[in-house]
């Protein structure tokens, strides 16, 4: 049988969302980020919402969303979407309005911005991809990176008495009145993209509602920084992620869940 | 003409708001003014003064350093100003509270028992006013109808229903003033 | 009014989309007049106090990429905290204008007036090769002219426009002319993200440029418009200046201080005049160039310890003598002591 045999339409199972451009992401082969951008992008066009949206990128290895979304995406400077999200929000509240942000750019730098900004409950999606690293800048210690974790700048493992302890960033935000909806998803596994999808979906339709802002964290992996080949650093994520930052709804119809 | 004022005392005293009035007044009646009031913390029951520039032109400079007049409310202030005088021109002071009264003899110097006739009047709050009716009387370029106008712009309308006894103080104030 | 009530009712009556500001002396009466007059029910005028400087710029960019006319205003450590916010506005090519009405420092410094924001203003306002056009109000009423200007400005280049005040013309009350109103725009340029449109190509806005040769042209595109506005937009005020033997050059508060300590001056026979830059960048150079050809000398007055004073010797050269007077950290001068600051310099023998 030929190949072209096999490529013809009535096979196809799987298509590229029409919302991404047809080109290579700069992102490291096994990293959790491209599956995140291609399910962002998949809602946006179920939605139907193109041309409402406004997308925002960070400072980190997703700095160039710009590039592989086909709707209108700005770049914000380090830390500062929430800012932007809000302008562009408050001077355009019938637009779907997403920041897409790392854990450096929402949890270090832009801890005050992304603070306020849901205190304020605009009505905005805020996704926070969490790796417990700087992927960008070569492995540095981010504020999640976890207790004991080796990286570039703490090379003996993360000491919480010299660096502080892993941040619960989401949870923080979860707690402010202005926060609607806040969960903690991951892309490793075809069970949790859907439930990942689903979170996205949501996380936007929210914005309809004006009831605050919606927070959705991606635990996700870093191969490259982590040093790890990526199906091993899906099992490391499991097994030393996901206990420090479980996964689920974190707060859901601005109502706190209770976990046991 | 042009008439340059210094109003000082302590912040609370109503510095500030009858150098408004001045120049609301000055600007009803088509002359140009300018208030520039010393601002920040001291304004809140600290020394406080204001400068005000009325004139027929374009108001030069907003800071000075000699005034036409000074209206002096505290000791502090007449400490710092009364040198500010200019030569031949007016220092107006409120005895209440003055120690060292003032001794320039090249100055015409007005003491003006506001505060006695505020209270008085049971009104110690516009002793300020009556202050200004007294420089009025010693300054007649105004035209009282253009002050009260002045006053009905300074203040919020919700204090426009003390304009009258306002206006009653500004005449208590010019009736002060025995012209030489 | 006062000249931040008076910016502020122009930035309402200019039909300005967003203001973004936290408090700080002595500009916090601009935001305060703001959600005191209820702009937002006049024209809906977005306008919301921040939670720092730093968000305040960063909501002006947001703002600006949709194609609003975006503002925010703040003093001088409030500027320093928008550093960034500004280059990244450079960088994109937005438009948006910044307010300083300028207290002294260093640091915490005073909240007493002061132009020592100069240097930052006009040579540094954030990182890499840029300029920002820099408007300096000289009275109440130039402060809400300039609001109008300063958007019809950003929006001609895409590019941050600072209105630079001080802490006296921003307290000090005179009479003003508000402007004309102006309808809050309908259609927005062709750049902005508000959604892509069916048919057309989706919009990215972006500061980043990682490849050097494209990032080279980038920069070669932005330093023309610095050309272009040296050539168009030059705005300056002489008095005094058509038979003077001397210039005093200032801006802002200092110039009208100045220009009280020219007509003494004149009054004591000396033909002094005042050259006031409006335009900080740019700079009048070539004006005041023209001038030291046929005068005797310069005398800057600043509330700084002399940071103008190197853009007049630049456009001097050694045509003449250019001299600095100033007080600063807080102090403002009086016309006396600039008059006895310019006698000493150029009426005295060997003067100095």
């Amino acid at each position: 049988m030929d190949i072209k045999d096999i490529i013809r339409p009535e096979n196809r199972v799987y298509k590229k969302s029409d919302l991404l451009y047809d080109t290579t992401f700069n992102f490291c082969p096994g990293c959790g980020h491209g599956t995140i951008v291609r399910l962002i992008a998949e809602v946006v066009q179920e939605m139907g919402i193109e041309h409402e949206v406004i997308g925002i990128s960070p400072i980190g290895c997703s700095v160039l969303l710009y590039d592989f979304f086909r709707f209108d995406v700005i770049n914000a400077s380090h830390g500062r979407a929430a800012a932007a999200a809000t302008a562009l929000k408050r001077v355009m509240p019938d637009r779907y309005i997403f920041s897409y942000q790392g854990d450096g750019d929402i949890a270090a730098i832009g801890t005050s911005e992304t603070i306020h900004t849901c205190n304020r409950g605009e009505n905005i999606t805020i996704f926070f991809i969490n790796n417990a690293i700087y992927g960008m800048t070569g492995g540095q210690m981010a504020p999640t990176t976890l207790t004991g974790m080796k990286t570039s700048t703490t090379p003996g493992g993360r000491l919480t008495q010299e660096s502080g302890f892993p941040l619960h960033f989401t949870e923080m935000l979860a707690s402010l009145d202005g926060t609607y909806y806040a969960t903690r998803q991951a892309v490793h596994t075809p069970a949790a993209v859907r439930k990942a999808k689903k979170a996205i979906r949501l996380s936007l339709e929210n914005q309809k509602l004006e009831r605050g802002t919606s927070v959705v964290e991606f635990v996700s992996n870093c191969n490259s920084g982590w040093r790890m080949e990526p199906v091993a650093s899906n099992q490391w994520m499991e097994e030393h992620m996901f206990p420090v930052f479980p996964l689920g709804d974190i707060k859901c119809e601005g109502k706190l869940i209770q976990r046991s | 003409m042009t008439e340059e004022i210094i109003i000082a005392g302590f912040g609370g005293q109503g510095v500030l708001s009858m150098g408004k009035m001045l120049a609301y007044s000055a600007i009803m009646q088509h002359l140009e003014a300018c208030w520039m009031p010393a601002y920040g913390p001291e304004m809140r029951g600290g020394t406080c003064n204001v400068m005000v520039s009325i004139s027929h032109d374009k108001i030069s400079s907003p800071v000075l350093r000699c005034f036409d007049t000074a209206i002096i409310l505290n000791q502090p202030s007449m400490d710092k100003f009364e040198s500010a005088v200019k030569p031949g021109g007016v220092l107006m002071y409120d005895p209440n509270g003055i120690t060292r009264t003032p001794t320039r003899k090249d100055i015409r110097i007005f003491a003006v028992s506001a505060t006695e006739e505020a209270t008085r009047m049971n009104e110690p709050r516009i002793f300020n006013m009556i202050v200004l009716g007294a420089y009025l009387s010693v300054k007649p370029f105004l035209g009282l109808d253009h002050v009260v106008e002045g006053l009905r712009k300074s203040l919020p309308p919700r204090n426009h229903k003390l304009i009258p006894l306002n206006e009653k103080a500004l005449r208590v104030g010019m009736g002060l003033i025995t012209q030489p | 009014m006062k000249g931040n009530e008076a910016l502020a009712e122009a930035a309402i009556r200019t039909g300005v989309d967003a203001f973004f500001g936290y408090p700080i002396t002595p500009q916090s009466e601009v935001l305060e007049y703001l959600l005191q007059e209820d702009a937002q029910k006049r024209t809906g005028m977005v306008v919301l106090q921040t939670e720092s400087e730093t968000a305040s710029i960063n909501m002006v960019y947001g703002a600006a990429c949709a194609g609003r006319r975006a503002m925010t205003s703040s003093s001088s450590p409030g500027i320093s905290l928008m550093s960034e916010g500004i280059s990244y506005l450079a960088g994109a090519e937005l438009p948006g204008v910044i307010v300083n009405v300028a207290r002294g420092g260093p640091g915490l410094g005073t909240i007493q007036p002061a132009q020592s924001d100069y240097f930052q203003a006009t040579k540094a306002p954030g990182h890499g090769d840029f300029r920002q056009l820099v408007l300096a109000p000289a009275s109440v009423q130039e402060m809400a002219d300039f609001i109008p200007l300063a958007f019809d400005l950003a929006f001609k280049y895409r590019n941050p426009v600072m209105i630079l005040s001080d802490g006296v013309i921003g307290q000090m009350m005179e009479k003003v002319y508000l402007p004309e109103p102006r309808p809050r725009m309908t259609e927005f340029p062709e750049w902005a993200t508000i959604g892509k449109k069916p048919g057309k190509e989706r919009k990215r806005i972006t500061s980043l440029n990682l490849i050097p040769l494209e990032h080279e042209k980038h920069n070669q595109k932005l330093q023309a418009k610095y050309r272009q506005m040296e050539a168009e937009e030059i705005r300056y005020e002489e008095y005094l200046c058509q038979d003077a033997e001397y210039i005093m050059v200032a801006y802002g508060a200092s110039a009208r201080i100045a220009s009280r300590a020219v007509e003494m001056a004149r009054a004591k026979g000396i033909r002094v005049g005042l050259f006031r830059p409006v335009t900080l960048f740019p700079f009048p150079a070539p004006q005041i160039e023209a001038l030291s050809l046929r005068v005797k000398g310069f005398l800057s007055i600043e509330m700084s310890a002399g940071q103008m004073i190197e853009d007049i010797r630049l456009a001097v050269g050694k045509n003449q003598r250019v001299e600095h007077f100033g007080r600063y950290g807080g102090l403002v001068h009086v016309p006396e002591e600039i008059l006895e600051a310019f006698e000493r310099f150029y009426m005295e023998p060997h003067g100095h």
